[in-house]
């Protein structure tokens, strides 16, 4: 009795089992792209984009006639 | 030249106050690096996506009389990095379409910046995905968009956005874990990226430009 209900068990867990392990793998390949963008994403901005930002001000007051302290 | 410009790119002058645009700049300032994430992602090398990041800042500006306030800044922004990549790329095949495409999509060529080596094999998988299924797995799987965003950054249906971030997911596993039906992308020898390559300009390279694409194309 003991025997039969084993086999009957681990049959069934035998999909379920190869079903866990590709959601565990795919979460996985799922945190390394998350790594892969949020190390971008936590990289100091490079200084270009500041003077990119500044020169966008600068031409607005030129447009506007506006002055900023 | 006819290129289709989603986000209007009026020069009419924003009818929002000082104060608005000071804090649309100081939004844009923080979203800044996922500007330059996004752009990583999708070019594959450092110099090219933060040139398109400071491209989309510029657009931005000069769109922000057209963001509705209280929306998504962050999804907006990201539409018009979308755009602008993919339109810099159809005039960059025009210009020089071996180079260009070349230098984003030979494994080690550009990506070599990119990625330190211990994610080259994931990063070199996600060169391996078409453009929909990666741009589609970076905004719902790396940038925490929801589908409905993605599909509107897309320009998609959600259920679209859904099967591609599902097949995508699938095809990554099946390319990092070697599985043989993909072991030829798994592991591209060169001859099989140059090959990818030619497919790609074959089915995407616009028909008058037949003459600029030299070397081994194939007859229409």
């Amino acid at each position: 009795m003991t025997q039969q209900w084993e086999t009957t068990v681990s049959n069934e867990e035998k999909p379920t089992e190869k079903a866990r392990a590709i959601r565990a793998r795919q979460r996985a390949i799922g945190r390394e792209l998350r790594r892969m963008y949020d190390d971008v994403a936590q990289e100091p901005v490079p200084d270009d984009f500041m003077d990119l930002l500044r020169k966008i001000d600068e031409a607005d007051e030129n447009k506007t006639g506006k002055k900023a302290s | 030249m006819a290129m289709a410009h989603p986000i209007p790119n009026n020069s009419r002058p924003a009818h929002t106050p000082e104060d608005g645009d000071g804090d649309f700049k100081t939004e844009l300032l923080a979203l800044i690096p996922f500007l330059r994430a996004f752009a990583r992602s999708l070019t594959g090398n450092q110099e090219g996506a933060d040139d398109l990041a400071q491209e989309t800042l510029v657009k931005a500006w000069q769109s922000r009389s057209t963001f509705i306030p209280g929306t998504n800044l962050k999804a907006w922004l990201f539409t018009i990095l979308r755009n602008q990549f993919y339109s810099n790329r159809r005039r960059a095949w025009r210009q020089a379409p071996w180079d260009q495409e070349a230098a984003e999509r030979i494994p080690g060529g550009g990506e070599d910046q990119m990625f330190s080596a211990q994610l080259s094999d994931t990063a070199r998988a996600l060169r391996c995905l078409s453009d929909e299924q990666r741009e589609a797995l970076i905004l719902v799987g790396a940038g925490g968009f929801s589908y409905e965003d993605a599909a509107a950054i897309c320009k998609c249906a959600v259920g679209t956005v859904k099967s591609r971030v599902a097949r995508a997911r699938k095809a990554l596993m099946e390319i990092l874990d070697g599985d043989d039906t993909l072991g030829d992308v798994a592991r591209p020898a060169e001859g099989d990226a140059a090959r990818e390559i030619m497919a790609q300009l074959d089915r995407l390279t616009p028909s008058d430009d037949a003459g600029a694409a030299g070397g081994k194309r194939r007859p229409k």
